[in-house]
């Protein structure tokens, strides 16, 4: 093993039919979820995306039973619950926690159901854990198509309404001032969030999918406070976890007899430690205090 | 359905439904949602991890828990809360995926953990849940006034001299306990839902904080009972009836309250 190439990557790497789909998915969800992530952390909506995931779950769960594909379950869940965020009131900043809880409960509720007929009707017994915590080399390579549509489909949103997205997340107050529609941005921001989130609980899990909508953007937010540098660094961050994510994974099963570490895991991990490193030089010099620090000027 | 073996299962849910019931107005009141759901989320590696080094399963959780509240305050010194908690809460998860890959039965123990899994309590556990339950309400009343101090306003309760940072430490633990001592019985996902289903409706219904914390236990206690007798007729599981029940008695406590404005 004087092979420096393969000392990193195990071999077959590149030629695994899994890890070349778990790399497109997996790294197409990050990049999306960065760029949502940005404005969900300005908007203060953290709470939002992780309960959109979390309840998508329900979708995921009745995929199995139906029979239907993965994306149409966490997709269909996914917007219903933004839909029923928004009727109950999301906007009203002292109801927005709690209606996202009560939906949140309430779908996680049906969550519980949906999975305990798919182990007992189906005797699919892998359930649980594939839809709360993803499975990443089980993706199949058929799902690339609509997977890609919809990332895709985010991002030109977002280009398209960059600037009112921008403006009425920072203050919502002047973008009203300046004749933009908030209540229309935020209603497109909350469906755009919902896909993203449904991209990343179908690969990493709906309970870890936060990670990757806050991680990269909370880290980004800390290095820099130009929202458009955020967003690239962010996207940047994002790909990169979960590239090394997949390749530690899949060397893993070198190190560890039987079977291999799981990716969720290695993700989460290098995420978790650009974030702790981006935030260390901020702690005096609090860069990025404009848009990250102070929750009541949001 | 009130045979030797669910005896055990309704003392403890009781138990279980009080404590939720007390705190989790204070969750509502303080508008710390995030951190109530994510600390049993985040707390419940510490089953699989306590299982991987053969320790008893609460020193596990109530580890984790405290990790939890550590991080949740730590990082929200500098970082928006709700970031801080989300940052906070896949560390954890992720460090739940690996444990929990490394064990072996687990993917029925993870769905028990996740949703609860009331019918199967076995006597020696009642003893530290009623243990931990008393602490916490009694930790609950003894702070009564400045948590609910605290939480209309900061700035009032620093004139008091309460420090609001201190307090809000105090009430993160007490929540962390609370979901360690719950997380067994009614799962991760909805010990959260006990918490503030109940709470809110309870708010609906009273402005005044005493009689709110009474309505709040009692409507949570409700929500358990009849969650546990429903699930013992159809064998569906105990989260479902939780979880739909609380969103239930939220949807219930609005409608009152509209309809009293109009009248």
């Amino acid at each position: 093993m004087g092979d420096p190439i393969g000392m990193v990557f195990a071999p077959g790497f590149f030629a695994s039919a899994p890890v070349q789909t778990a790399m497109v998915i997996g790294g197409g969800a990050a990049i999306v979820s960065a760029i949502i992530g940005v404005f969900t952390i300005i908007r203060g909506q953290s709470f939002a995306g992780h309960a959109l995931a979390d309840v998508s779950s329900a979708g995921g769960a009745a995929s199995f039973l139906l029979g239907v594909s993965p994306m149409l379950g966490f997709l269909g869940m996914a917007v219903l619950a933004a839909g029923a965020m928004e009727l109950l009131g999301i906007r009203r900043a002292q109801e927005r926690d709690l209606v996202t809880g009560i939906v949140l409960g309430a779908g996680l509720g049906l969550t519980a159901l949906l999975l305990y007929f798919d182990v007992t009707t189906r005797s699919t017994t892998g359930a649980t854990i594939s839809v709360m915590f993803g499975s990443m080399f089980g993706i199949p390579s058929s799902l690339i198509p609509p997977a890609v549509l919809v990332g895709g489909g985010v991002i030109a949103v977002v280009i398209a309404i960059y600037r009112p997205l921008l403006l009425s997340s920072l203050d919502s107050t002047l973008a009203e001032v300046q004749g933009i529609n908030v209540r229309l941005i935020g209603l497109l921001h909350l469906l755009m969030l919902s896909l993203a989130v449904t991209l990343a609980a179908m690969t990493i899990g709906a309970i870890l999918s936060t990670a990757l909508l806050i991680g990269p953007a909370a880290a980004a937010l800390r290095v820099t406070s130009r929202p458009g540098a955020a967003i690239g660094l962010a996207a940047l961050i994002g790909l990169g976890s979960v590239a090394g994510g997949v390749l530690l994974a899949y060397d893993s099963y070198d190190w560890t007899p039987g079977h291999g570490w799981p990716v969720s895991f290695f993700i989460v991990s290098i995420i978790s430690a650009v974030y702790l490193l981006a935030a260390l030089p901020g702690r005096r010099a609090r860069r990025g205090a404009v848009i990250s620090g102070n929750p009541e000027t949001v | 359905m009130f045979s030797s073996f669910m005896i055990n299962s309704w003392i403890v849910a009781s138990i279980v439904a009080v404590v939720a019931g007390v705190t989790g107005l204070f969750v509502v009141i303080r508008g710390s949602t995030f951190a109530a759901h994510s600390l049993p989320l985040g707390t419940f590696p510490g089953a699989a991890a306590a299982a991987l080094i053969g320790i008893d399963e609460l020193w596990g959780l109530i580890a984790f828990s405290a990790l939890g509240v550590i991080g949740i305050s730590q990082l929200s010194r500098h970082q928006r809360n709700d970031v801080a908690t989300a940052l906070t809460l896949v560390t954890l998860l992720g460090l739940g995926t690996l444990f929990l890959s490394l064990t072996s039965e687990y993917s029925q123990a993870v769905y028990s953990l996740l949703f609860g899994e009331v019918l199967g309590v076995s006597s020696s556990e009642i003893a530290p849940v009623a243990g931990l339950g008393v602490a916490v309400i009694g930790l609950t009343l003894l702070l009564f006034r400045p948590l609910l101090l605290t939480a209309v306003s900061a700035d009032l309760g620093e004139v008091r001299g309460v420090r609001s940072a201190g307090i809000e430490l105090i009430f993160l633990a007490m929540l962390g306990l609370a979901t360690a001592m719950a997380l067994p019985v009614v799962g991760a996902l909805l010990v959260f839902s006990l918490m503030v289903g109940p709470a809110s409706a309870a708010r609906f219904l009273t402005d005044r904080p005493v009689r709110a914390m009474g309505l709040s236990a009692g409507i949570a206690l409700a929500t358990v009972w009849a969650a546990l007798a429903l699930s013992y007729a159809t064998n569906w599981p105990v989260g479902f009836f939780v979880g739909s029940l609380a969103a239930l008695s939220y949807g219930l406590g609005r409608c009152w309250a509209s309809l009293r404005k109009k009248m």
